[in-house]
């Protein structure tokens, strides 16, 4: 059996599964955030239940609208406080408490490998960096978790993604994950498991993996994994004490077949307008005009990204014409980049830094963008009005990328960009 | 259970920011979020769908975000079922949970214009163009999403299996 394939077995009580099996598996972390868990909490009092299954094992984190936006966002904080009161939930992240969910999750040690995680939010198949099931549901999925403890799935056929190489300087894990995107397909993966592997997955670092790991659902996937190794073991032992069983494919394990990508020549990359899997090298977008650039999100917020943008940026002021807005994806990881003096050179460079939240990667709030306008974002999607109205657009690409074309206010290559 | 309605027709990859913009997720009332169905691509959407139609769509239908609150936004703006190529997994999931329809039909992007007359007989996946006369066999839905859909969506369906446990 593949790695996913040993999880769900082991999470259903089974011996062995096989692809297009439906199992009910026991879920080890449900989490839910401010938009939407109202509706999780509101269907689980319409459907009678009284109590979550497990109050240790659901993790609610305010992330999406935080501070509150408004007084109908602050009403959504409010429902979600009670909940969290009512059931005594004990791994609770307000505002100020923690960030971004799918940063918070690892950091805070609610991610361990080999588990079964659901999320009410598509990203929470970042999880699988750690070697972890972990997937998106809907609201009222949710609040069946909470009331059972257990949900459904379809064992996935898996797609194995083979990636070699070594990257060149300024080329980083976002530039592989648009051309993985770009390779598969936003409808490549539906209904499928993406396994990452190779040379290039072992050399990289756990941020970078969670990169990749986070926008395997921009192919539809319900799942993206890497195995774990001693990277993961590191990372996870020094942030939980929960026992936990690492698993890996086995080595006549199946797949429905193979993706090989080499890295050695992979320029930066850019996706763009309006569909995640419309990816074309920086070159041919080079001198793009932008009004906005964004460095944040659970794709790319963490202390790694902020690193690559901020060496950009140092002593050098980004162009008249636009707004650079950054945001770490947790309290954590903001400590740590003012400790290192990165929020400093950001704001010496002419950016504004924001707490941690998701904020404008979906439009919700802290730069959402006007007719017309273009934003460069290290977030995850350019669908039609993601960031804001429907007629701007959004250019996804990697933080060297962002942190370059806010110097120059057109889509740059942050090679060019560094030798100046 | 037979639905009738006209189609209104969509592309490939309709992506649940367009079905419902983010900025709209505060809402849950599900006849406000109705309001702004499609928001991101047809503003007169909820209109038009107010008699009763049916959405056909391409390929990866309600790709993105896992907002329940879009096929939430579809139904209570008149959409009766969704048919499309193919469905992103979250979105097919939470259609079923929340009762609306949704059935992959192989050729319907080819098969179907616009305002289009339809029947579709759910237990068989029998997609009738009333149109133009032909038909059409989608993918028949596994019996305990029927089961489901029969019940009115999860919610109905789990308190009754809570009533009888309790």
């Amino acid at each position: 059996m593949n790695i996913i394939e040993k999880i769900l077995a082991n999470a259903s009580g089974k011996q062995e599964v096989s692809p297009g099996e439906i199992v009910e598996a026991n879920i080890d972390v449900a989490m839910t955030h401010d938009l939407t868990g109202p509706l999780a909490i509101k269907s689980f009092h319409e459907i009678g239940a009284k109590k979550v299954w497990d109050k240790h094992k659901v993790v609610v984190i305010l992330d999406h609208l935080v501070p509150a936006s408004s007084v109908i966002s602050a009403g959504l904080h409010k429902t979600v406080r009670d909940f969290v009161k009512e059931q005594k939930i004990t791994n609770f992240y307000d505002v100020g408490r923690g960030g971004v969910c799918h940063q918070v999750m690892p950091e805070m040690g609610h991610v361990r490998p080999g588990e079964v995680i659901v999320g009410s939010d598509s990203h929470t198949c970042t999880y699988g960096a750690f070697g972890a099931f972990s997937t998106g549901i809907g609201s009222t999925e949710m609040a069946a978790v909470f009331a059972t403890g257990k949900l459904w799935f379809r064992v996935p056929e898996v797609i194995k993604v083979d990636v070699t190489g070594k990257f060149q300087k300024l080329v980083s894990a976002k530039d592989l994950t648009l051309n993985v995107v770009g390779t598969v397909g936003a409808d490549g993966a539906i209904y499928k498991g993406l396994e990452f592997c190779g040379s290039t997955i072992r050399d990289m670092t756990i941020d970078g993996r969670m990169v990749l790991a986070n926008m395997a659902v921009e192919m539809g996937a319900k799942a993206g994994i890497i195995e774990p190794d001693k990277k993961t073991l590191d990372y996870v032992n020094a942030r939980t004490d929960k026992p936990f069983t690492a698993v890996k494919s086995d080595k006549d394990s199946t797949y429905e077949r193979t993706v090989n990508i080499d890295v050695s020549d992979l320029e930066p990359q850019v996706a763009v307008p309006h569909s995640v899997d419309n990816v074309k090298p920086v070159s041919e977008v080079e001198g793009t005009e932008v009004n906005q650039a964004f460095i944040g999100s659970c794709t790319n917020g963490r202390l790694e990204d902020l690193r690559d943008a901020a060496k950009i940026v140092k002593g050098k002021k980004i162009a008249k014409t636009v707004r650079l807005i950054v945001i770490p994806a947790s309290q954590e990881i903001y400590l740590n980049a003012i400790n290192e003096g990165l929020i400093k050179l950001f704001m010496e460079s002419g950016a504004t830094v924001g707490n941690p939240n998701c904020g404008p990667c979906l439009g919700g709030h802290m730069g959402i963008m006007a007719d017309g306008e273009a934003c460069i974002s290290t977030s995850n999607r350019n669908f039609i009005g993601r960031m804001g109205s429907t007629k701007s657009f959004v250019y996804l690409a990697s933080p060297a990328t962002v942190a370059a074309s806010a110097l120059t206010g057109k889509i740059t290559d942050p090679r060019k960009e560094a030798e100046v | 259970m037979t639905i009738n309605g006209k189609v209104i027709k969509f592309a490939s990859n309709i992506d649940t920011d367009v079905i419902l913009p983010g900025p709209y997720l505060v809402h849950t009332d599900p006849y406000e979020l109705a309001k702004h169905a499609m928001a991101g691509l047809d503003p007169n959407f909820p209109e038009k769908a107010a008699s009763g139609v049916i959405v056909v769509g391409g390929k990866n239908f309600g790709c993105g975000s896992s907002r329940e609150q879009a096929p939430i936004a579809l139904k209570y703006s008149g959409v009766q079922c969704v048919l499309a190529e193919s469905f992103a997994r979250i979105f097919y999931r939470n259609a079923i949970t929340i009762g609306l329809p949704v059935l992959v039909c192989t050729g319907i992007s080819s098969k179907v214009k616009e305002g289009d007359e339809l029947a579709v007989n759910l237990q068989m996946g029998k997609v009738e163009n009333k149109t133009n006369g032909s038909v059409l066999q989608a993918t028949k839905l596994p019996e305990f999403i029927m089961e489901i859909l029969e019940n009115g969506g999860l919610i109905s369906h789990l308190k009754r299996r809570f009533e009888t446990n309790e």
